[in-house]
């Protein structure tokens, strides 16, 4: 017996606590690395600045933690209680790569707790720096191990259905999937990249603000920096993500990029709009595009949506998420390269109050880039749950008060959101770097 | 006679739920006696002790629920399909209370200090939240969840009119307050914080008599509720014979103000006892009479490679625990506040 009201209320409930949780869940992934590196390089260079860097990151890091680590509690248990059936068989295959996940975070919260209250307690700064290792290496490993339970919906694999019962599990080759790699890569890389934009945003917003201090322009160029890496492996990762699709889940990369007749030579349709008719308008066409990004060859031959049941295809609004992700990919790639590019050649251009402005508004857009990406993964395998084997609305519960549950996470994530942005605000406006600066002047060399 | 792979599982899980349980209980405990210290102006004798203990560990306590219910699902995937129906809505209350008091305690901590609204709403989500909790208790006895076109359903009135949930609800916020009293009593006596020690001494005492009376009156409520297990509690009664001695040696230990840290090791045992011999009796139901742990058994497959993954995850997390037991709980100049903390 399927509740319809139940399943549509599951999904938007599913989709609102992700979207939120993705937020808190990329920099918990992302800041840990960034703060490893400037402790280190302040450690290195023997330069208080990028030391204070790492403290004050931490500082607001927590924050972001303590949403991180609820609204991901919250996301655990929301599996079972909205969509019990699925966690029921699939519990049964993949439970080991979501029980090492707690296993990751629970390594993390260890660590972060000892970092954060023992920054006086040694005097070799190194000893300290240690600690943040287990930290990042457990922020990235939850990722791993949680993207890869996501990869397994996508591509299911390693057990054998007879009668609807579970034979042969192999949990191992479960976790392996075709999905993981890419995704796996992809998930991880795009947390360190967006991280790095979200701090720069922050230290390009202090010095468009006035305060002209060179911690700022420290903070900026080492954001910029790690930034443009990640940028640059997750371009990469994203084609190999488009090869994978065509490979093995079609008809999502079918419906990201408005192709409806399997053909030869494919063209890549950039932008657009769909009218009711199904008539796309306004789009860039790009010969043989398509067929280079899905096999890497010019003529290749990329499957339609024609090759799919109607019931099987998913939205293909999706089209539109691509854009965004791929775009933001795009423009942040190319601020961060022109803003190292003239920091080595003295170009002044990028310490203008305009393109400072545009690296503020990277933070922001890096991250709606990771919802829209997020967005089109899991609404690309509609109708599935479990692609192939589940459809979304036989995995869902039966219970009547979902809509209920969903006002009221609904107001929790509101609390949540308006609280954080609150408190990270006040702190960091309330203890400005330059007072902090000067208060421990002799506290530490510099 | 070799041990069922279903064995260890649930053995595993019910002592991470053990340790869930007492390490929440400490904290929720912490966040009610600074809440009340707060309205009764007796905040500065609290407030210090309890902040040193948590900040370094908040994170930790979470982190115990998250792996009971994830190894839950993981060793038996039908309880996802039962509890997981069924409890929508108390679950979802528990968590909503979870993320108040997890975020406002970080927000509170890090961000602005000493906020009474906040204070007061972490103490009373403190209370709450064991009695949200302890429903999943009460249901697992059977009689409260029926079938319905062969999903099961929660009948509500039957679980708010029966005297069993409102017993295991009382003793289940006793039982937190007078844990986390006695864990405090010791902790404070290690900083040399004599104030302290005598207010949270005094807490210990009052709760200790409604923890005691109420898990008496639950085993003798069970015998018409659930008379199969209360057979088989009878059974174990030599469990909880010991469970009991050692709830008597604490209780003196704090009465005399003397060996705290002996009198935490006993209510250590005596909870360990109680829980161990509920645990067992309820053999072999999950979710009486519908759900035993056979046949909601995950895979021999995964059954094995969770095992292996739990120990090697110990591995790992018996050092780091015992770090940070020695950088914190254990150092002197932590305790008393004397090593420099800031963040």
């Amino acid at each position: 017996m399927i509740n319809e009201e139940a399943v549509y209320y599951s999904r938007i409930l599913t989709e609102v606590t992700l979207s939120f949780h993705i937020i808190y869940a990329t920099i918990g992934v992302g800041v840990p690395l960034l703060i490893m590196i400037a402790h280190w390089v302040g450690i290195r260079k023997n330069d208080n600045h990028y030391i204070l860097l790492a403290r004050r990151w931490t500082r607001g890091y927590v924050i972001t933690v303590a949403v991180g680590v609820v609204t991901g509690t919250t996301i655990g248990l929301q599996l079972s209680l909205l969509w019990p059936n699925f966690m029921e068989l699939a519990g049964n295959i993949i439970a080991l790569p979501m029980f090492m996940e707690t296993f990751a975070f629970f390594f993390e919260a260890i660590f972060l707790g000892i970092y954060l209250y023992t920054w006086d307690r040694f005097e070799n700064q190194y000893k300290h720096l240690l600690l943040l290792i287990p930290v990042a290496i457990g922020a990235s490993f939850s990722a791993v191990f949680i993207t890869i339970v996501n990869s397994f919906m996508n591509a299911p694999q390693g057990f054998d259905l007879v009668n609807g019962e579970i034979v042969n599990a192999n949990p191992i080759l479960a976790m392996f999937n075709p999905a993981m790699p890419t995704k796996v890569s992809h998930v991880v890389g795009t947390a360190y990249m967006t991280s790095a934009f979200v701090l720069a945003s922050i230290a390009a917003f202090r010095l468009i603000k006035g305060s002209n201090h060179i911690y700022h322009k420290k903070a900026l160029l080492l954001t910029m920096k790690v930034g443009f890496v990640f940028t640059v492996t997750i371009l990469i990762t994203g084609d190999l993500s488009g090869k994978y699709l065509a490979e093995y889940q079609p008809e999502k990369l079918a419906a990201a990029e408005w192709h409806f007749e399997t053909t030869e030579s494919a063209e890549l349709i950039l932008l657009g709009v769909m009218n009711d008719e199904g008539e796309v308008k306004y789009a860039l066409r790009i010969p043989y595009a398509l067929s280079i990004l899905a096999h890497g060859s010019p003529t290749a031959e990329v499957i339609g949506l024609d090759q799919f049941a109607e019931d099987e295809i998913p939205p293909l609004s999706i089209h539109y998420l691509f854009n965004i992700m791929v775009g933001v990919g795009m423009l942040m790639i190319t601020i961060s390269i022109l803003f190292i590019f003239s920091k080595y050649r003295g170009w002044s251009f990028v310490d203008t109050k305009l393109f400072r402005w545009l690296i503020v508004l990277g933070g922001p857009l890096t991250i709606i880039a990771i919802e829209a990406g997020w967005w089109l993964a899991e609404v690309g395998r509609q109708p599935w749950v479990l692609r192939g084997i589940m459809r979304t609305a036989e995995g869902a519960t039966t219970n009547n008060d979902v809509d209920l549950m969903l006002i009221l996470f609904c107001g929790l994530y509101v609390i949540l959101g308006i609280g954080s942005i609150v408190i990270l605000t006040r702190m960091f406006r309330k203890n400005p770097v330059e007072r902090e600066l000067a208060e421990r002047k002799g506290d530490v060399p510099s | 006679m070799s041990v069922d792979l279903e064995i260890i599982g649930i053995v595993v899980l019910w002592t991470f739920l053990f340790g869930y349980i007492l390490i929440a209980s400490i904290d929720f405990g912490a966040g009610f006696f600074n809440a009340y210290g707060l309205f009764t102006n007796r905040q500065h004798i609290l407030t210090k002790i309890i902040q040193r203990y948590l900040s370094p560990v908040w994170e930790v306590t979470n982190v115990f629920l998250v792996f009971f219910f994830v190894g839950v699902v993981g060793f038996f995937p039908s309880t996802a399909f039962y509890y997981g129906t069924t409890l929508l809505v108390p679950v979802s209350i528990a968590i909503l209370l979870l993320a108040i008091r997890g975020s406002y305690y970080a927000f509170e901590t890090y961000g602005s200090r000493s906020h009474k609204g906040y204070a007061f709403m972490y103490g009373l989500s403190g209370l709450l939240l064991p009695a949200a909790l302890s429903i999943v208790l009460t249901i697992s006895e059977g009689g409260f969840v029926f079938m319905q076109n062969g999903n099961p359903v929660l009948d509500y009135w039957a679980l708010f009119s029966s005297p069993l949930t409102w017993s295991i609800v009382v003793l289940s916020v006793s039982a937190v307050l007078y844990i986390s009293a006695v864990f405090l009593t010791w902790y404070a006596n290690k900083a040399n914080d004599k104030p302290a020690t005598a207010l949270l001494r005094r807490y210990a005492l009052i709760w200790a008599l409604p923890t005691i009376i109420t898990a008496g009156g639950i085993i003798y409520e069970l015998r018409f509720h659930n008379p199969e297990h209360y057979e088989r509690l009878l059974g174990l009664g030599w469990m909880f014979l010991i469970s009991g001695v050692l709830f008597v040696g604490t209780v003196w230990l704090v009465w005399r103000r003397k060996n705290y840290g002996v009198a935490f090791v006993l209510l250590f045992g005596q909870f360990a006892f109680a829980f161990y011999g509920y645990g067992i009796s309820h053999y072999p139901y999950l979710l009486y009479p519908h759900l035993t742990l056979y046949d909601s058994f995950t895979n021999e497959a995964m059954a094995i490679a969770l095992i292996i993954a739990f120990i090697a995850g110990l591995a790992l997390l018996i050092p780091s625990l015992y770090l940070i037991l020695r950088l914190f709980l254990f150092n002197k100049e932590y305790v008393s506040g004397k090593s420099k903390q800031e963040h």
